[in-house]
């Protein structure tokens, strides 16, 4: 039985029941589509887990990537005349590129330098969709256009849940994979120590780069779907702010876990809508509840909560 | 010449602010190990308790250290509360709980005393000096001047009392400190209300200038966290020249190239200098250990 409970698989087809079974249990529109921004954010949060929880490195920088994600699927459309779909891969393909190129020179940078530079590259993005407002629509957004495929133009809430939800399993299977390979233990090598790991052989450079790429990639498809829900894109999609909520998300969800990643993103996606109840005491509430999880539980929700199921059955 | 004197006034202006921040930044980093985001915050604060202090009668000078005074228990509360109870978590929650801390604060300053913007009246009034052709506001020169202050007076504290002393030896090596007997957890409570005071200062002095409201925290704390990291992580030398490098590197830009692009290429020159200098200007190469 602890062989099975313990196969990393497993946990891929409990979130794919998640996903299946919530839809009968929320069927108002409102839900479905916080549960769809839970997956997407998840989604994002999922290869930035994958970067700073298993390789070890941080990045302040991500919503750069959900960002070019966003904006790729609103200009592509609108000035290439490019197909969503084509617009989506294209934005991914771009961060991977972007992430390939910047990543050999900011991986080498360690620790808060590491973070300063992924957090510049973060700005800079953010900046030229702000500022290029002839093209962006500057501060105040743009229109995205719906996706359309074969003819069916894909839109609503449902809709959306399930790709959203799909995508998501189809990430935490793509993440499962990495970590059961050889590559898997190579990052967590790394996680541990950089010395260590280039000692035994490994190539710390270029698995860093494949995690941080990887993690791009993740993160341009969030972006992309966030947009093409909400029908309209802003600079928010890339901003500082956004990536920070990314690291709380992870972090408080707990490194280095899969699940933690749903968790987090789950929290700090659903909370706020509760939280508007409060109004004007929002950001309060939201700073205590992030200050009270994490001197409680310094390692993240679902470790802490797995320790604690470990124990209780030993 | 009189373009580039103005813009090397105002650069060194915001310049010293981003300098106090990364300082901040530095004492606490040195002290705990903690790259607290929640600094920004105290500027915030600094500012707007003098002012609302001010609204209520108080007169200034009273008003602005009571600011400060809130702001020092304010960063002993957050070591206390915040930071000490997590104390054997990894560096990341640390940095997660200050920015938890930063969206409290920014949460009950907006809730206190609201989102608008807010001024002082300049300490010397606004009678401009012509310096070579550029102006420069009587107030720019008492920023100039405190920061100036604020930092010969830290450097007699480090030197010269038994306080500043153990914090240089926590800073250098806690568990060794604490062998010696310093209450290691005393001086870095410390370290924060003393990261705080400097931060509250810098607040009052250049909310004249600058003016300031609940929400100016964050982009300060992004300022200084890249100063100090600019600068080479834990060298208060180069939290000071990084933050005066990069107010000057802003308004140069603002003032040649583009206002929109100012912070882009700040951050370019940040990222262009990390690339070749990985441990920024004055940092020390570190080995690790396995």
């Amino acid at each position: 039985v602890r062989r099975f409970i313990n196969n990393p698989f497993l946990l891929v087809i409990a979130v794919g029941i998640v996903v299946a079974v919530l839809p009968l249990m929320l069927s108002s529109s409102f839900y479905l589509r916080v549960i769809a921004l839970v997956y997407i954010n998840a989604l994002a949060v999922l290869g930035l887990n994958l970067l700073m929880g298993f390789a070890g490195q941080v990045s302040l920088g991500h919503a750069g990537f959900f960002g070019i994600g966003a904006y790729a699927v609103a200009l592509g459309p609108t000035y290439l005349g490019m197909p969503s779909w084509a617009s989506l891969i294209g934005g991914s393909a771009l961060s991977a590129l972007l992430a390939f190129v910047v990543g050999r020179p900011i991986l080498r940078l360690s620790g808060y330098y590491l973070a300063i530079a992924t957090l510049g590259m973060g700005v800079l993005i953010s900046m030229v969709v702000s500022n290029e407002s002839n093209i962006t629509g500057g501060p105040n957004g743009m229109e995205v256009p719906r996706l359309v495929l074969f003819g069916w133009r894909v839109a609503g809430p449902l809709t959306w849940y399930w790709i959203s939800g799909v995508t998501l399993v189809i990430g935490v299977l793509v993440v499962v994979n990495l970590m059961e390979s050889p590559t898997g233990r190579a990052l967590r090598a790394i996680h541990d120590s950089e010395t260590a790991a280039r000692v035994l052989g490994v190539d710390v450079a270029r698995y860093k780069l494949l995690a941080f790429v990887i993690s791009a990639v993740f993160a341009s498809i969030g972006g992309s779907y966030l947009v093409l829900l909400d029908g309209f894109v802003t600079p928010t999609t890339t901003s500082f702010l956004l990536s920070i909520e990314f690291v709380v998300m992870a972090v408080l969800g707990g490194l280095g876990s899969i699940l933690g990643s749903i968790v987090g993103a789950a929290i700090l996606v659903i909370l706020p809508q509760f939280l508007t109840v409060f109004h004007d005491y929002e950001h309060i509430v939201l700073g205590t509840i992030i200050i009270v999880f994490l001197i409680f539980l310094p390692a993240g929700i679902v470790p802490a909560m797995a320790s604690f199921v470990r124990r209780g059955s030993a | 010449l009189a373009e580039f004197l103005q813009f090397a006034f105002s650069g060194l202006t915001v310049g010293a602010i981003y300098a106090l921040v990364a300082l901040g930044f530095t004492l606490i980093y040195n002290a705990s190990d903690v790259a607290n985001f929640a600094q920004g915050e105290f500027v915030m604060l600094g500012g707007l308790v003098t002012v609302f202090a001010m609204t209520a009668g108080v007169p200034m000078v009273f008003a602005a250290m009571l600011a400060v005074a809130v702001a020092g228990l304010v960063g002993l509360l957050l070591h206390r509360l915040a930071i000490e109870p997590a104390h054997s978590a990894s560096p990341v929650t640390l940095i997660i709980i200050t920015i938890g801390a930063s969206i409290l604060l920014r949460g009950i300053a907006a809730t206190v005393f609201g989102k608008d913007f807010h001024s002082l009246p300049p300490f010397f009034g606004s009678e401009p000096f012509v310096v070579g052709g550029a102006t420069l506001l009587p107030q720019s020169l008492v920023v100039l001047v405190g920061v100036g202050l604020i930092l010969l007076l830290l450097w007699l504290f480090m030197k010269r009392t038994l306080t500043g002393k153990s914090m240089m030896a926590t800073a250098a090596n806690r568990v060794a400190a604490q062998l010696t007997g310093i209450n290691t957890s005393a001086v870095i409570g410390i370290a924060f209300i003393i990261s705080a005071v400097i931060g509250a200062i810098g607040g009052i002095l250049v909310t004249p200038i600058t003016l300031t409201n609940s929400d100016i925290g964050t982009m300060l704390a992004l300022k200084g966290f890249a100063a100090a990291v600019l600068g080479g992580m834990g060298n208060p030398v180069g939290a000071v020249v990084g933050g005066l490098l990069l107010g000057l590197l802003e308004q140069f830009s603002a003032g040649y190239l583009s206002s929109q692009y100012k912070d882009a290429v700040a951050f370019v020159v940040i990222l262009l200098v990390l690339f070749t200098m990985p441990q920024g200007l004055f940092g020390a190469r570190k080995v690790e250990r396995v």
